[in-house]
């Protein structure tokens, strides 16, 4: 008596597993272990891109997880806030470099990939025409990120040395430094914090931008 | 004829937008269609399908029982259903990776060596123009990849995530240009490739020839240059994360025409 009962509770037990491991749906794959194996048996080095591009800081992870969508708030708030950590104002506290040189560099497409030579920020361009509309005379323009025409002028930017013109010229730097402080998932490449441009590009392209003298601002 | 061509395609993209106020890409179109009889693509159709049936390799035997998915020789129709899954290789495997394959079992070729041999050279030429016309037998069909096997619901998946995967100095991924619909880089039109963009657009529109540098680009290469201006480092020829692509891509063109080789900038 006291075996049957122990047995037929053994056997409504297992009966219950084999339900439970019917209407458990298939393990989910960790989809993200198996994208990494992909990535490293895929990729090879070539001249300057070696394979070390494919590492991701937090910034790039989270936001290639969110597949497109967007991210909590409170993610979106401390990846924002680590980035303008990394963010530097110019040593000798000048923002403003010469609209010229800067209309140049943001013509300029070239740099970083396995067709360039060097990795020096004198071998890049900012590549800005590719995704912004710029100069207004410039009719070749991308349209991924915002037009930037008349953007001192817009801003009410009369003089950019001018006190009350700090807080645009601030953010502007910003911006260009490591757009993710300010937009966590940005499209825009990190030029400072990445160290595509030096300074004195970054300069020049704030007087692009800023300097009522500028192409931009006419 | 090179020579001749980019110099149309100069007038047409230059010229004729500045004269006439048109687009760059209302120029092209146009080219299109001034070349609808003429696409120089069709050489490359015709080396191909010359290649296909001509007994070559160490083996010397023709790909005429190469199996794209349809059964041994079953050239039409094939192509708007890759990549797909291969019972005999267990792999899910693009046009390019599958005819790696054929020209391994059947013609005796080192598939490993044609994979690291770089675009435009010896049996990378074969390749570019069997695609080219393997591609043209599919002209005008609609995309239909089959998803009933695990592995192929599962590079699926792989493929979505690695078309959202940002990383490299810039932080590019396929996405910061092809997540958005009716986006430039400069004049240069980018379809959106997360949903089908529409007939002869995006995934259904390569192979193509290349008016700018005259080269026939396949799938593959033109995989290859995406990642070259993303800042990525270099994809393996027929790797398993192009394929993986290819399959996410192809997928969401679900219903899109193929107008294959097609004509481009």
């Amino acid at each position: 008596m006291h075996i049957q009962r122990r047995t037929g509770r053994a056997a409504a037990l297992g009966a219950l597993i084999v339900l439970a491991g019917c209407a458990a749906p298939a393990p989910v794959p960790d989809y993200d272990a198996l994208l990494a194996e992909m990535l490293k048996a895929s990729f090879r080095d070539q001249g300057i891109a070696t394979v070390d591009r494919l590492k991701q800081d937090a910034s790039n992870a989270e936001c290639s997880k969110a597949l497109g969508n967007g991210l909590p708030e409170a993610t979106a708030k401390a990846i924002e806030a680590a980035n303008l950590k990394t963010v530097k104002m110019p040593a000798d506290g000048r923002f403003i470099g010469d609209w010229k040189e800067g209309e140049k560099l943001a013509q300029n497409g070239r740099g970083m990939t396995w067709t360039d030579a060097s990795t020096a920020t004198s071998a890049n361009g900012g590549n800005c025409y590719n995704c912004h509309q710029i100069s207004p005379g410039e009719i070749s323009y991308g349209t991924i990120g915002p037009s930037l025409t008349r953007y001192g002028r817009n801003r009410g930017v009369a003089d950019p040395a001018d006190p009350a013109s700090r807080a645009i010229v601030e953010y502007t730097w910003t911006k260009l430094y490591n757009a993710k402080a300010t937009n966590a998932c940005s499209g825009m490449p990190r030029f400072g914090h990445a160290g595509l441009l030096d300074e004195a590009q970054l300069k020049n392209l704030m007087a692009l931008l800023l300097d009522p003298k500028s192409i931009v601002n006419q | 004829m090179k020579a001749l061509l980019i110099v149309i395609a100069l007038c047409v993209s230059a010229c004729g937008a500045l004269a006439q106020g048109k687009s760059t890409a209302d120029g092209i179109a146009e080219y299109r269609k001034m070349l609808e009889d003429g696409n120089p693509a069709e050489l490359f159709e015709a080396k191909g399908e010359g290649l296909w049936k001509q007994k070559r390799g160490p083996r010397n035997m023709s790909l005429e029982q190469c199996d794209l998915g349809k059964g041994p020789g079953q050239v039409r129709g094939a192509f708007v259903e890759l990549p797909r899954y291969f019972a005999d290789t267990r792999k899910v495997q693009d046009l390019e990776s599958r005819l790696l394959t054929c020209m391994e079992t059947l013609q005796g070729f080192d598939a490993g060596e044609i994979a690291k041999t770089p675009f435009g050279r010896g049996e990378q030429l074969t390749l570019e123009a069997l695609a080219a016309w393997i591609s043209a037998e599919s002209r005008g069909q609609r995309f239909n990849l089959p998803q009933g096997h695990a592995q192929e619901r599962m590079s699926y998946e792989l493929g979505k995530r690695a078309f959202f995967y940002r990383a490299g100095p810039h932080d590019f991924a396929c996405a910061s240009c092809h997540g958005e619909a009716g986006k430039r880089i400069r004049l240069q039109d980018l379809p959106k490739l997360t949903v089908n963009p529409g007939d002869g657009v995006g995934f259904a529109a390569w192979p193509a020839y290349r008016v700018s540098n005259g080269e026939m680009w396949s799938m593959q290469r033109r995989l290859n240059d995406c990642f070259r201006q993303q800042r990525f480092p270099y994809p393996g020829y027929a790797s398993d994360l192009t394929i993986a692509l290819g399959v996410y891509m192809g997928v969401n063109a679900k219903g899109a025409e193929s107008i294959a080789p097609a004509l481009k900038r």
